[in-house]
């Protein structure tokens, strides 16, 4: 495979990082995934970014809503299965209308080859939709700067909870043997 | 388990003697009883007052340290809030942010849920699991004067605590706090000089 960072289809990786950056967030709270690979590296490099890892998404939920009280803008980056863990969490963001940003890679809705994501990734949007968060998808890496703008813009104009969902089909299909 | 034990401290005189000279501090309630505690100890427009989202008190509580580094944050909350949310500990250990303290009010039981017995009440030290996350102070407190050393240290802001304080399972009248999430918010934000949208 090739080195994410130079191929021209992993352009699309240093643009969630650039976005984020131009919309002055300062906070990237994170559980890994390899989607997301190049934003955690890159905020881990910056001085003026705090990369915070999290053992669970919804901690993410909790984190962001404090540095917002505190005056600082922040996003959260997960895989589809984490939208999971965040349901009851959301509550907070919907009672205390806090801007909420999501950044999330999508398993189990093109080329899944592993089962066990299907039944998370495919209620992801849905679920979301559900707690009040709004949705954006990106299946062509040039869509995904524009629609990751537009969703800060909304959460921090709007004290919105907003979520891009990175497709499959542009994340690439994961190869199982290696 | 499950007795009131008569040694163990009162809940509200625990959390009137933390917030007592606050200063600048800025705090963060988790849902149930400590907000009860906290409003009761009189409303203040830096505190953050959780309603649900269990779990999430020290995760607020370390974004806003993360935030505002000059201002000691305290976190108030339960230890079955605590335990709902006990990887924050770790991801709190990784960050030790050196403004940052936890107080949970331990009396070992789900007081909101009818005294049902909870882990802390069962024999699991949340103090042990915050000392193993790596925060700088992690300690258990069964009196009055470990409670005054604990917050005569909160001032420095010279690292990471934790307190596992001893309270009695009883249920004090409830003070409830505003629960209007989106005007707290706003009105936190205000005093730290933050426009609405």
């Amino acid at each position: 495979m090739a080195d994410p960072q130079t191929s021209a289809a992993g352009s699309w990786r240093q643009a969630v990082f650039d976005t984020l950056k131009a919309q002055d967030v300062r906070h990237i709270a994170y559980v890994p995934d390899a989607g997301h690979a190049v934003a955690i590296r890159m905020a881990q490099a910056d001085p003026a970014m705090r990369a915070v890892v999290l053992t669970t998404e919804e901690e993410g939920i909790g984190y962001l809503a404090g540095a917002w009280l505190g005056g600082q803008r922040g996003a959260l980056l997960l895989q589809s299965s984490g939208v999971g863990n965040c349901i009851n969490t959301l509550a907070l963001a919907a009672c205390g209308r806090f801007p909420l940003l999501m950044v999330v890679t999508m398993r189990g809705d093109w080329a899944e080859f592993n089962p066990w994501q299907n039944p998370m990734g495919q209620a992801t949007e849905p679920a979301l939709n559900l707690m009040g968060v709004r949705t954006w998808r990106a299946d062509r890496a040039e869509d995904v700067a524009p629609l990751l703008h537009g969703a800060a813009s909304m959460a921090f104009n709007g004290d919105t909870a907003c979520a891009v969902l990175l497709g499959q089909r542009l994340i690439g299909e994961k190869q199982w043997v290696k | 388990m499950g007795e009131v034990m008569p040694d163990w401290l009162e809940r509200r005189a625990v959390v009137a003697a933390l917030l007592e000279e606050r200063g600048e501090m800025l705090v963060v309630t988790g849902l149930g009883s400590p907000s009860y505690d906290v409003m009761a100890a009189g409303d203040h427009p830096l505190n953050y007052y959780l309603c649900a989202a269990m779990g999430s008190a020290a995760t607020v509580g370390l974004g806003l340290a993360l935030a505002q580094p000059a201002r000691q944050v305290l976190v108030i909350t339960g230890d079955g809030e605590m335990l709902m949310g006990l990887g924050a500990l770790a991801t709190i250990g990784v960050q030790r942010p050196a403004n940052l303290a936890i107080a949970v009010l331990n009396n070992g039981h789900f007081g909101e849920t009818g005294m049902q017995a909870s882990h802390a009440g069962l024999g699991v030290h949340l103090h042990g699991v915050a000392a193993a996350c790596g925060f700088a102070t992690a300690v258990e407190i069964t009196d009055m004067a470990g409670l005054d050393g604990f917050r005569a240290g909160l001032a420095a802001r010279d690292g990471t605590k934790f307190a596992s304080i001893a309270v009695q399972a009883n249920e004090p009248q409830r003070v409830l706090p505003p629960r209007d999430g989106v005007a707290i918010k706003n009105r936190f934000r205000a005093e730290l000089g933050f426009a609405p949208i």
